[in-house]
């Protein structure tokens, strides 16, 4: 059996008194794409920043292709700055609120890292860069300033910084969120595209439509625990907990009249 | 009345000289307060509690003291303690020592006021340290905070009018040089006036500049 690209066990993470994270399992192999479904709060996007340590976890382990994150090689010693920043470029992470370089165009926000993290070189970096704003439709603004961007711009614009660092993982929290609802489609075909090339995802979200659609598997993540995990077919037509059920049922009130969830836009080339 | 003017204009060379020595006290004064103001936000910003309320102590009292006291104590008190100055670098040493409280201040203003996720991303993507204030935070904090900055450089060029309590040779010395010769008092101080005028319209210009660079990125 080959080795899983990430493997979390026992996850836990505590706020003061307040169990967010409460011993959270979950394995995806290289290539999958996993949806987090869960009513806020439910301790989702603290589950994704605890991955790359943004959130220094109190219990647990997390593995990316077998290495473990956050803890330094046979031991509990946790890692230091530098061995945090290294592990934390394999895993790209694309943000709520989009959170671009404010000072940089479009691209220099996906250049950086990889020039002043990664050291490669300037003309390699350049080129792929532009190869990536292209890929997300935004060739033609690759000089503009975050400032001057629509939201589903800069989430494309997000993405394609995430892309630059050629990391082995995704993660998206809530990425479309903060998005008018006409522009959430062009974000969504992207990740669509990306899932196609066999990119490894793990996506927090609130788009049914795409976790039905895209996802390998379905978690619901409810008080800091998994409900339920299991394949979207069954996720949600025949799910076993009731939580799940309540929370689905609340969900397709909450977008009638416009059933059904939305199926991702044609790629944009 | 055009008698005073014309004593000035024969002495152009010393108010001249006054205005060069101006310009230059300012500019180191106000280059330096600006690098040792970056650090100074750095210990303002520290999660070591230490570190952020010796500089928060230091910044409350630069702002609390009158400067004109300062460069006294700087002067006359300091060689109590075996340190003696020259006037010129006692004065440009208070400038600065001043200028870096309120310096750190405006800068540590315009940190507080960068969005968390911005610097979020930057940990994301592996910056951390020297790295992620280098390129991450300064830039962005440095233009929001450019306008400020303006605004003190301004106060600079005006405090060190200050300075000629200690003899520096600065405008405002030169001008009460000659009108304390030939007592023309409306001609020298109206002229050494229009002269940091002319100083501050300049400074002012440059920070418009910087605005009009900061505002296509906001």
């Amino acid at each position: 059996m080959t080795t899983p690209l990430l493997e979390v066990r026992g996850l836990r993470k505590c706020f003061g008194a307040h169990v967010v994270l409460d011993d959270i399992d979950l394995v995806l192999a290289r290539g999958e794409t996993v949806c987090i479904l869960g009513p806020s709060g439910a301790g989702k996007s603290t589950f994704l920043r605890c991955l790359n340590w943004l959130e220094k976890p109190d219990a647990g382990t997390i593995l990316l292709g077998g290495e473990r994150i956050g803890h330094r090689p046979g031991g509990e010693a946790p890692m230091r700055d530098k061995e945090l920043a290294r592990v934390r470029t394999r895993m790209g992470m694309v943000f709520q609120q989009f959170a671009l370089w404010p000072h940089l165009s479009a691209l220099q926000n996906v250049m950086e890292a990889p020039l002043h993290v990664q050291r490669r070189p300037r003309a390699e970096v350049r080129a792929e860069a532009e190869a990536l704003l292209a890929k997300v439709g935004l060739a033609d603004k690759r000089e503009a300033f975050p400032a001057h961007l629509s939201g589903g711009q800069k989430q494309r614009v997000g993405i394609a910084r995430a892309l630059a660092m050629r990391p082995e993982l995704l993660l998206f929290d809530e990425p479309t969120s903060s998005l008018d609802p006409e522009l959430v489609g062009e974000v969504l075909s992207v990740m669509e595209d990306l899932r196609r090339d066999g990119m490894t995802m793990l996506v927090v979200t609130h788009e049914m439509g795409f976790a039905r659609e895209a996802a390998n598997r379905v978690v619901l993540l409810d008080q800091g625990r998994v409900v339920e995990e299991d394949v979207p077919e069954r996720f949600f037509t025949a799910p076993r907990a009731e939580r799940t059920r309540q929370f689905l049922a609340r969900y397709a009130n909450s977008l009638s009249p416009n059933p059904p969830p939305r199926v991702p836009a044609k790629v944009h080339e | 009345m055009s008698r005073g003017w014309l004593i000035v204009w024969a002495h152009r060379d010393e108010l001249l000289q006054g205005l060069a020595t101006t310009l230059w006290i300012s500019a180191l004064a106000a280059l330096a307060s600006l690098a040792l103001g970056g650090l100074l936000s750095i210990a303002l910003m520290s999660r070591h509690r230490g570190t952020a309320r010796s500089a928060r102590a230091f910044v409350d009292t630069m702002r609390c003291v009158p400067f004109l006291l300062f460069v006294y104590v700087v002067y006359y008190g300091l060689p109590s303690f075996g340190i003696v100055l020259g006037n010129w670098t006692a004065g440009l040493s208070a400038l600065i020592v001043y200028n870096t409280g309120y310096m750190g201040e405006l800068i540590a203003a315009a940190w507080r006021a960068l969005p968390r996720e911005v610097i979020e991303a930057g940990h994301a993507f592996g910056f951390h340290r020297f790295s992620l204030f280098r390129r991450i935070i300064l830039p962005p904090v440095a233009l929001a905070a450019a306008p400020m900055i303006g605004n003190q450089v301004v106060q600079i060029v005006k405090d060190s009018a200050f300075l000629t309590i200690i003899a520096v040779a600065e405008l405002t010395h030169a001008a009460t040089n000659i009108q304390s010769f030939y007592f023309v008092p409306f001609a020298a101080f109206l002229s050494a006036v229009l002269l940091y005028w002319v100083l501050c319209v300049a400074i002012e210009q440059g920070v418009g500049l910087a605005q009009a660079v900061a505002e296509r990125r906001r």
